[in-house]
């Protein structure tokens, strides 16, 4: 028994992966999640109360000119019926009640229960986003370590590409590349995911994605890079590494087998803590260029004075963003052996 | 020697430098140029003599309203800062001092706060206040603080622990002199530097909201606004209403990246020296 377990704990000697890092990991995991239960709700009690502070009454934008037109038992009726008419406690407990039994209330903007608009759209945001942080990773990794081993001119070149495109907000890039490849060149639309009227293909998804999607990745792009040179940078220097180099191990066994496992792996859990930085992309992105995904309705919802939807949103970005960083954090305690457990 | 250390001085201040002709731009275009008026009958008109980056589609002078929107955008993202960095700052100080389970209690909030998706929370509450630049600062500070607090906390433990402060406190320094001179000094410096780190986020903040729409209204046009009109008009194919904007809060970006990295290279903790 004794003896498997030494086996195990040598064939799992591969860097960047040890068995017995994955009890503290799972454990941590747990607790971050137990923690996101309490700050969701909050998020949420914070959300009702603020809008009840608000000086805009929802019912007069939800019927927007009809509002003057409508009688004083109309109106006392809508009001009972979007739980306007209540506390804000009151409506908050409603709503959570409501929510736990998955029914999320009414969108006034779509017409349509939060539930749907949620089902319809967040394929398109998981495809865009998800699709978004794929490539920028892969990009961000190659250039990342290029730079960081090779130094000189292509390190100085990607630093300087990462510290200008950080400055470089998610819709000024939009806006640049409608003006240069929409308008300008004509290659690709301005917005939406289907022609006007047709149906979605793979193609025509294809085609209407190529914008956003470079606005979104190039968003992506440059902490992860900086990171990953830093990083890179950081691993060659160090002691361990230069014991090896002089051992005579140089280019890619070195980089693959002694850098990458302390840096690049500790670097790729980092992602997961970003998550608000590729909300706030997504929720720009699909606005400027229409893209019928989750975060292009949060302005109108928000404009609007759509509750529902707009509860429904941030307490999901909330969920998601707690989660996000509960499992990076799992995964830099299961990757890397330096980092002490403190939950 | 000398000339040496007053070179790099005049080389490491010149973001500041361009901060301040940024700043001086952002004031004295829009004095220089007077009252302006909407004329639609020069409404979109490309780059020419009399109208250098164009005019938008109200017929103003888009180098005069850019600079108008500047100055809007600096004011704004300064208030931010401001509050943030003061209500981080007391915050951090008063966990710290407070220490164990209030410290733990505060600790966590601030870590809750700050995983809370900034632009989501602050696309909401704009929205419910929408064009009051009040809401737009008190989105943004309130829910950028947690970082300043987690610094000056930290700041503050690490100095308290440190040993010119335990050498000062057995040489029979009383804690309010202690106070004065070791941990005041540190923590304004902290303070400072993550209030400089703050600004530019704080631009970016402030300029996406007033572009997506919930941020300042068009009479008192930011940056973020200007851009939110080009929006439209880049589809008409008037470029140059995106060109001067996007051109000036990407330069104000860099300056203040390039000033923050700078000032916190400055204010690296003290290594034997003291304060």
């Amino acid at each position: 028994m004794v003896a498997t377990e030494r086996m195990d704990a040598l064939t799992t000697e591969a860097p960047g992966w040890r068995r017995d890092r994955l009890r503290p990991a799972a454990r941590l995991l747990g607790i971050r999640v137990l923690i996101a239960v309490p700050v969701t709700l909050a998020v949420s009690v914070g959300m009702f109360g603020v809008a009840a502070l608000s000086p805009l009454d929802p019912l007069a934008a939800y019927l927007g000119d009809n509002y003057q037109f409508a009688t004083q038992s109309q109106r006392e009726a809508m009001r009972a019926a979007y739980d306007l008419d209540q506390p804000w406690w009151e409506a908050w407990w409603h709503w959570l009640t409501a929510a736990l039994q998955g029914d999320l209330g009414w969108s006034s903007t779509q017409s349509l229960p939060v539930s749907t608009v949620l089902a319809e759209r967040m394929p398109f945001t998981l495809g865009l986003s998800g699709t978004a942080l794929l490539l920028g990773a892969v990009i961000a990794l190659v250039l990342g370590c290029v730079a960081g081993m090779r130094g000189g001119t292509v390190d100085r070149l990607c630093n300087s590409f990462a510290v200008a495109f950080a400055a470089v907000p998610p819709f000024v890039m939009s806006l640049a590349l409608v003006t240069v490849f929409a308008v300008g060149l004509r290659w690709f639309p301005t917005s939406g995911a289907r022609p006007p009227g047709g149906d979605h293909t793979g193609a025509g998804l294809l085609t209407y994605s190529v914008l956003p999607l470079s606005a979104l990745v190039v968003s992506q792009i440059p902490w992860l890079l900086l990171a990953t040179r830093a990083a890179v940078l950081e691993a060659r220097d160090s002691d361990a590494v230069r014991a090896v180099r002089a051992r005579g191990v140089h280019g890619w066994p070195l980089l693959r087998a002694h850098i990458a496992p302390v840096s690049v792996l500790p670097t790729l859990a980092l992602i997961g803590t970003r998550l608000p930085e590729l909300i706030a992309g997504a929720a720009i992105v699909e606005t400027v260029f229409g893209w019928p995904g989750v975060a292009a309705v949060l302005v109108d919802a928000a404009v609007a004075l759509d509750f529902s939807l707009s509860a429904a949103l941030t307490v999901g970005a909330a969920l998601a963003v707690l989660l996000g960083s509960a499992f990076s954090d799992a995964a830099a305690v299961a990757l890397d052996p330096r980092i002490g457990l403190r939950a | 020697m000398s000339t040496l250390v007053l070179s790099r001085r005049a080389v490491t201040g010149w973001p500041w430098l361009l901060l301040a002709a940024i700043v001086v731009a952002a004031v004295a275009v829009p004095l220089g140029a007077g009252e302006q008026l909407a004329d639609f009958s020069r409404a979109l008109q490309p780059p020419s003599a009399a109208h250098p980056a164009g005019t938008d589609h109200f017929g103003y002078d888009l180098l005069i309203r850019t600079a108008q929107g500047l100055q809007i955008s600096l004011l704004t993202a300064a208030s931010c800062a401001v509050v943030a960095t003061v209500l981080g700052a007391l915050i951090g100080v008063g966990s710290a001092l407070a220490g164990g389970w209030v410290d733990a209690a505060v600790m966590r909030v601030v870590d809750g706060v700050n995983a809370l998706p900034h632009l989501v929370v602050g696309i909401v509450i704009a929205a419910m206040w929408r064009g009051e630049p009040l809401a737009i600062i008190a989105s943004i500070g309130l829910t950028h603080w947690p970082a300043v607090a987690r610094v000056v906390r930290a700041e503050l433990l690490a100095v308290t622990d440190a040993g010119w402060v335990q050498t000062s406190r057995l040489a029979g320094a009383s804690r309010w002199f202690i106070a004065r001179h070791h941990l005041v000094p540190t923590v304004t410096g902290q303070a400072v530097v993550a209030m400089v780190m703050l600004l530019p986020h704080a631009v970016w903040h402030e300029s996406t909201l007033s572009f997506l729409g919930v941020g300042l209204s068009p009479d008192r046009a930011s940056l973020g606004t200007l851009l939110g009109q080009a929006r439209g008009n880049i589809l008409a194919g008037a470029w140059w209403t995106l060109v001067v904007p996007a051109g000036s809060l990407i330069l104000t970006a860099l300056s203040f990246a390039a000033a923050a990295s700078e000032t916190r290279r400055r204010s690296e903790p003290p290594s034997g020296r003291v304060w």
